[in-house]
């Protein structure tokens, strides 16, 4: 055998050699991270399946000795949240659905108008437009609280006066009202960059055609856009979703008491400063209050990461 | 009266100005090719015939009626986008009935149209099946279908076949001048491509910077060219242009083309030159097509004006049917087109003859034809 055959010889083993150890290491990281991931999950779903006193007097890692659903039931239904009665977080659950679904479903359908308005019928001026629209991204949620708070006020006193002209308040006022509006308006800058990119590299030609075929501005919004539109859609109800279920800070801002969102009333069973701390209670309520969002991601996720680079990659 | 009537149109996007004043007009069941370079303005031109755009200044009318204000759907027109543009979510039937819905056509009647169109286009088994799935002839097919389906009293096509392959872009040009010729609708067609333009067209429109060079049928605009650009533009391989310089030899008028090793070649003036315009002494560039220049054997035996002189043999290429000679005079490239089994040798100096009721003649200053 000559030099030139060993040397052709070694290089063809080494490729597999070399994705060998390149393989181990990938997944021996990968199972690192979704170990030190997973830890926080399983002590979470471990204590809230535990009695208190094997919380507080056993080990955080160890298996329930007495397998309980107790904390969970509490939670919901149960539990004092702040100073108010024992309702649990029933309520509240309920009240963040209220607010997400429509917040969700009006920024997106919002953003969607805006993005197929800004890349299939464009104006003079459509790139300030749009370049404006995107500040909404890059606003800190502090600075907007106090004009939001103003603006909220003086549509809550219209509403006020709407009731005393018409008997009927349209809703403005309300606190669950006003946070949708909150996230609505917030939303609309991410919303409409998600679908302005997907849009932008829409072929044209399809829009075209279906003026020529006689359709409206609706009907081809309706008809050709939105039912091509699915990954990108599933991305925007993921992000809004996620986002509006989990925000804190406008929740506690513009909702009081009974009205709270969710987050708001996790904190308050949390941080509660009267009694014994429970626990196995305040872990049930948070993976209640984790428990949509994860959903969510887990029936569109796969399409979350297409719908993201289809996005991304034009634009 | 023509179906379609375009009277002084001109298009500007900003200080651009891409069409300076288009005047063309198309008969009933005529086959109006728009051909020319990138950037011409042929794809804009058929844009605002469909209304995609709107026009500067000028007149458009489809039908005797002026269309320039109005909506694409309202024009009486069906166009074929170039990247076919069908709608990914609905099947080829709901495709080819979308404009129908669109209008209220109640469904029977439109189920009943598009069984008509699909068995005119023979795509009926493809109906229920989405564009995706289809291949790109297939595409092609329904897309046409969809232009079918409405009557329309002008078809436009932008470019419909440049994303087929080689093959089945032949195929597809003998359909459509099939479906030309059985329905007898009037069809406005956008090509970059000569062949295409050639063979489909009942009348070529070249085009070039916004400016139409040359309105003819495809005879005319091959055999005539107006000027240069058309010349050069139309025919492949494209026509042989060469200096020349008039002069009066034993009282006549002939052109003499000067070479630097060889004799020079004269030749009578073309038969299709105005004599009226030929000026003795002045510079003339004489314009040949490749299959007017042959052996003495393969010479239209039916030419009045023949001329023969010998020339180095450079390059051969033999393209099957026919055998293409490039050789030099006047300093330039000069392509033949011979007979495939042409007994040409590379290096061997070969007597050729041109066809002179082919050649034409062209002022260098103005590059329009004498």
């Amino acid at each position: 055998m000559s030099a030139a055959d060993n040397l052709l010889a070694s290089r063809s083993r080494e490729p597999a050699r070399h994705s060998m150890t390149t393989r181990v290491v990938i997944y021996g990281l990968l199972v690192f991270f979704a170990f030190v991931y997973l830890i926080p999950m399983v002590v979470m779903v471990m204590t809230s399946l535990k009695p208190l006193d094997e919380v507080t007097g056993g080990n955080m890692f160890a298996l329930p000795q007495h397998l309980t659903f107790q904390p969970w039931i509490q939670a919901w239904g149960e539990a004092r949240i702040g100073i108010s009665d024992t309702t649990g977080i029933y309520g509240y659950f309920l009240n963040s659905i209220k607010m997400v679904v429509p917040a969700v479903l009006i920024s997106s359908v919002l953003g969607a108008l805006n993005g197929y308005v800004l890349t299939k019928w464009r104006f003079p001026g459509d790139k300030l437009v749009f370049g404006m629209m995107l500040f909404a991204c890059f606003i800190p949620f502090q600075s907007v609280i106090i004009p939001m708070a103003v603006i909220l006020g003086m549509l809550g006193h219209f509403g006020n006066q709407l009731h005393d002209l018409t008997g009927f308040s349209f809703g403005l006022g309300n606190s669950t009202v006003n946070l949708v509006i909150v996230h609505v308006v917030y939303g609309l800058g991410f919303t409409t960059l998600f679908f302005r990119n997907y849009y932008e590299a829409f072929p044209t030609e399809l829009v075209k055609a279906a003026m020529m075929d006689g359709a409206s501005f609706f009907q081809i919004f309706r008809r050709v856009l939105l039912p091509n539109s699915t990954p990108i859609i599933i991305v925007t109800v993921i992000y809004q979703f996620t986002n509006i279920w989990n925000d804190f800070l406008f929740g506690s801002t513009f909702a009081a008491g009974d009205a709270s969102p969710m987050t708001v009333a996790l904190n308050n069973l949390v941080n509660t400063s009267t009694g014994i701390v429970e626990y196995n209670v305040n872990m049930a309520a948070a993976i209640i209050a984790a428990g949509p969002t994860l959903f969510v991601y887990i029936v569109g996720g796969r399409y979350f990461v297409r719908g993201l680079m289809a996005g991304a990659v034009k634009g | 009266m023509a179906t379609l009537e375009i009277k002084a149109l001109r298009k500007r996007f900003g200080p651009v100005e891409i069409l300076k004043g288009i005047d063309i007009s198309l008969d009933k069941g005529g086959f109006l090719v728009l051909v020319g370079p990138s950037g011409c303005g042929k794809s804009t031109l058929l844009n605002t015939i469909a209304g995609l755009e709107s026009i500067t200044s000028g007149e458009i009318r489809i039908g005797g009626r002026v269309v320039n204000d109005l909506h694409p759907s309202k024009r009486d027109i069906a166009m074929v986008f170039q990247s076919y543009a069908l709608y990914p979510n609905m099947s080829v039937g709901e495709n080819i009935a979308f404009g129908m819905e669109m209008r209220g056509v109640p469904k029977p009647a439109r189920d009943k149209a598009v069984a008509t169109v699909a068995r005119t286009l023979q795509i009926e088994h493809l109906l229920d099946r989405r564009p995706g799935q289809l291949s790109g002839g297939q595409r092609q097919r329904v897309a046409m279908g969809r232009a079918l389906v409405r009557q329309p009293s002008v078809f436009l096509f932008d470019e419909p076949l440049s994303n087929l392959d080689a093959k089945l872009r032949v195929d597809m040009r003998i359909e459509i001048k099939r479906l030309h010729q059985t329905t007898g609708t009037t069809i406005v067609y956008v090509t970059h491509d000569q062949i295409e333009a050639m063979t489909l067209a009942t009348k070529i429109a070249v085009l070039k910077d916004g400016e139409v060079q040359q309105v003819g049928t495809p005879s005319e605009i091959y055999n005539t060219p107006n000027n240069l650009f058309v010349a050069d533009f139309m025919g492949s391989p494209a026509m042989n242009l060469l200096e020349g310089k008039v002069a009066r030899i034993d009282g006549a008028i002939a052109i003499v083309i000067e070479r630097k090793d060889h004799p020079s070649i004269v030749a009578p003036a073309p038969v299709s030159a105005d004599p009226n315009q030929i000026k003795e002494g002045a510079k003339v560039i004489f314009g040949i097509r490749p299959e007017a220049i042959n052996d003495l054997q393969s010479i239209d035996r039916n030419a009045r004006s023949v001329v023969q002189f010998d020339a180095p043999v450079e390059i051969v290429e033999p393209a099957g049917a026919d055998t293409f000679v490039v050789t030099r005079a006047a300093g330039k490239e000069m392509t033949a087109r011979m007979r495939a089994d042409a007994d040409v040798k590379v290096g061997q100096n070969y007597t050729f003859a041109f066809n002179l009721d082919k050649a034409v003649l062209f002022d260098p200053a103005t590059t329009r034809r004498i």
